[in-house]
């Protein structure tokens, strides 16, 4: 068995970036406590002479000519924000100024 | 009159061709089926109704004036939600999304625009594509055509719908663990997931980068070739874009149409696929396929590949570990709706969080939390770590298996379309739909679904898999026309003339049924 505690859901949801609610956080505590068990059987195959493969179809360097083409003006990037001010995005304070 | 919305999307390009049909007349005859039984279906998330009989009357303007068209001009396309498209709303089925009109268009729904083809709107998915039933769409689920009461697959299950309920000869899906193949598979249509870069991902919204496919959702082999032929190739705005340059996917189907195409193809049953734990009906069309392959003068291979038993495994922490780093850019500030926390100062963290939270569905909140947790310090060698070298040694199963055949093959799903609800509450089972599908997208390689009969306990589709070696998506399509064409001969007609017929009327039918 795992050992997932709802401590460390709440802990994974604030470095997600998730407010979850109590209930959630249980709920979640418990469906990933089963899940971890299943997906845990990776490491009966997972030998260490067993290269890992992180790619499909692996390309390297993969480059275009440094030439300037188009792209999206200042109005089109902005179109789909919730806020903006002039040609920028507007956002709430960066640090809780307590 | 030809019903029109019938026609395979090749034979509508014959008659646009020599002008016996316009494409506003096919494009106003999709829309008004649509209207007539989307409200029952709900495969569409949005209908341009009005510019797509524009785009089709530019068309029939241009095939006029004599302009040299493709042969994919004037027909009709639903594109999946997960694809950008800068005149019409884009939310991958998500809440954090609603309203969001991006301003570019995806790589392969502007070579569908270039080609001439009519978008006809968006359709509906799995948010995020989390999913093999729809279910988890913030905007409610698609019904099977077969059985409005059931599950059209999943994610792409609104492409899948438009296709089989004749809403649109063709759709655009994606598929990153079968979400073109298993719809296909419930619905009896045809879904084929290319080769991993031999389709641009430019402006389809990110999943699992390294599973990601954008590829054909269609009623036959042949139109599934055409659009291929259309989306595929290198997109120098896609870095996992295969520089390779491909044969024509449509001149490989029609020769799988030639008498004795079947002969002496080396035809491999992957032991471990082959229909343990599968619905009766599903294994029993499944065997039933292979003996009239054999009869044809194919060869039946069994072969075996041991570390499929991983590969569910070994997915459901790779895909998690992508989609949570993917899925940081819904951050409020960009893109997307913002919502302020109840209490508190409003710092850009409490409302990015906040925002999370009121945006992104229950499905998507748990994959990001685990994988969140996947990748985290102390855990990440003993689950990614592990999960990518599993990958490693199911392409070694499938390179082991094509040193002894030309092609795989295994039934597309476990089981025919289940009922809304049944899976749900068990992650597990909901993951489990796609222990078929899942190898080919660890590994890279082409994979298809069609469709080989009804089940006889239920009467609903069964879908066939088919996947070749990477890059041989060729291969895929003549093989798979060539199966087609045996199972239709052997019925003496197309598996979808037994859907249901949607009456517009259906639609109030079924009103009172949920009062």
């Amino acid at each position: 068995m795992s050992e997932i505690t709802a401590e460390q859901v709440a802990h994974l949801a604030n470095l997600a970036r998730i407010d979850l609610s109590p209930e959630e956080i249980n709920r979640l505590t418990t469906e990933l406590g089963q899940i971890v068990d299943s997906v845990a059987k990776v490491a009966e195959v997972a030998t260490p002479d067993v290269p890992a493969t992180s790619h499909p179809m692996p390309l390297t360097n993969v480059f275009r000519p440094d030439t300037v083409v188009p792209s999206l003006t200042v109005e089109q990037a902005l179109s789909g924000a919730p806020d903006h001010d002039g040609d920028k995005f507007r956002v709430p304070a960066i640090l809780d100024e307590e | 009159m030809t019903n029109l919305i019938k026609l395979s999307a090749a034979d509508l390009s014959g008659l646009l061709a020599d002008r016996s049909v316009s494409s506003v007349e096919v494009t106003r005859a999709h829309l008004d089926h649509i209207a007539a039984i989307d409200t029952d279906v709900h495969a569409f998330l949005h209908v341009a109704r009005d510019a797509a009989l524009a785009t089709a009357a530019r068309i029939d303007a241009r095939r006029a004036a004599g302009d040299v068209l493709g042969p994919l001009a004037g027909v009709p396309i639903a594109i999946k939600d997960v694809l950008a498209t800068q005149d019409m709303p884009s939310t991958a089925g998500s809440k954090i999304l609603e309203g969001w009109i991006p301003p570019y268009d995806a790589t392969v729904v502007r070579r569908v625009r270039d080609a001439g083809l009519i978008p006809l709107g968006k359709t509906n998915m799995d948010e995020f594509a989390m999913g093999s039933s729809t279910e988890f769409s913030a905007y409610g689920p698609t019904h099977n055509p077969w059985d409005l009461d059931r599950i059209p697959g999943g994610s792409g299950g609104g492409s899948a719908a438009a296709v089989s309920s004749f809403e649109a000869p063709l759709a655009l899906g994606s598929d990153t663990g079968g979400s073109i193949r298993q719809p296909a598979a419930v619905t009896g249509s045809v879904g084929v997931k290319p080769t991993y870069g031999g389709v641009s991902r430019y402006g389809s919204i990110a999943l699992a980068s390294s599973l990601d496919q954008v590829g054909p959702v269609t009623r036959t082999v042949y139109d599934a070739a055409l659009l291929h032929d259309v989306i595929g190739g290198h997109d120098p705005l896609d870095s996992t874009s295969l520089t390779d340059s491909w044969p024509s996917m449509a001149a490989a189907a029609r020769a799988g149409l030639a008498d004795g195409a079947l002969k002496g193809v080396r035809v491999g049953v992957i032991k471990e696929l082959a229909g343990e734990g599968f619905q009766p009906g599903v294994k029993q069309r499944f065997e039933e396929t292979l003996a009239l392959l054999a009869k044809a003068g194919a060869e039946i291979v069994q072969v075996s590949a041991p570390n499929f038993e991983y590969a569910i495994a070994a997915y459901y922490l790779i895909l998690p570990a992508e989609a949570s780093s993917n899925l940081a850019r819904f951050d409020s500030v960009r893109f997307g709706i913002r919502v302020n926390p109840a209490e508190g100062p409003l710092t850009s963290e409490r409302v990015m969080a906040a925002t999370r939270d009121a945006g992104f569905g229950p499905e998507v909140k748990r994959r990001i939390i685990l994988g969140t947790y996947a990748l985290s310090a102390g855990y990440y060698d003993a689950y990614y770590g592990s999960a990518q070298k599993v990958r490693t040694l199911i392409q070694r199963d499938f390179d082991a298996a094509f040193a002894q055949v030309d092609v795989l093959v295994s039934p597309s799903a476990p089981t025919t379309a289940f009922k809304f609800g049944e899976k749900m509450t068990d992650p597990m089972a909901m993951y489990l739909n796609d222990v078929t599908t899942i190898p080919a997208n660890l590994a890279g390689v082409p994979g298809m679904s069609l469709p080989m009969g009804l089940a006889p306990e239920d009467g609903l589709p069964v879908g066939l898999q088919i996947m070749a070696p990477a890059k041989l998506d060729a291969r895929l399509y003549t093989f798979g026309a060539a199966v087609e064409r045996l199972l239709e001969a052997t019925w003496g007609h197309t598996l979808l003339s037994q859907a249901p017929e949607l009456a517009p009327t259906e639609m109030f039918a079924s009103e009172e049924g949920v009062v």
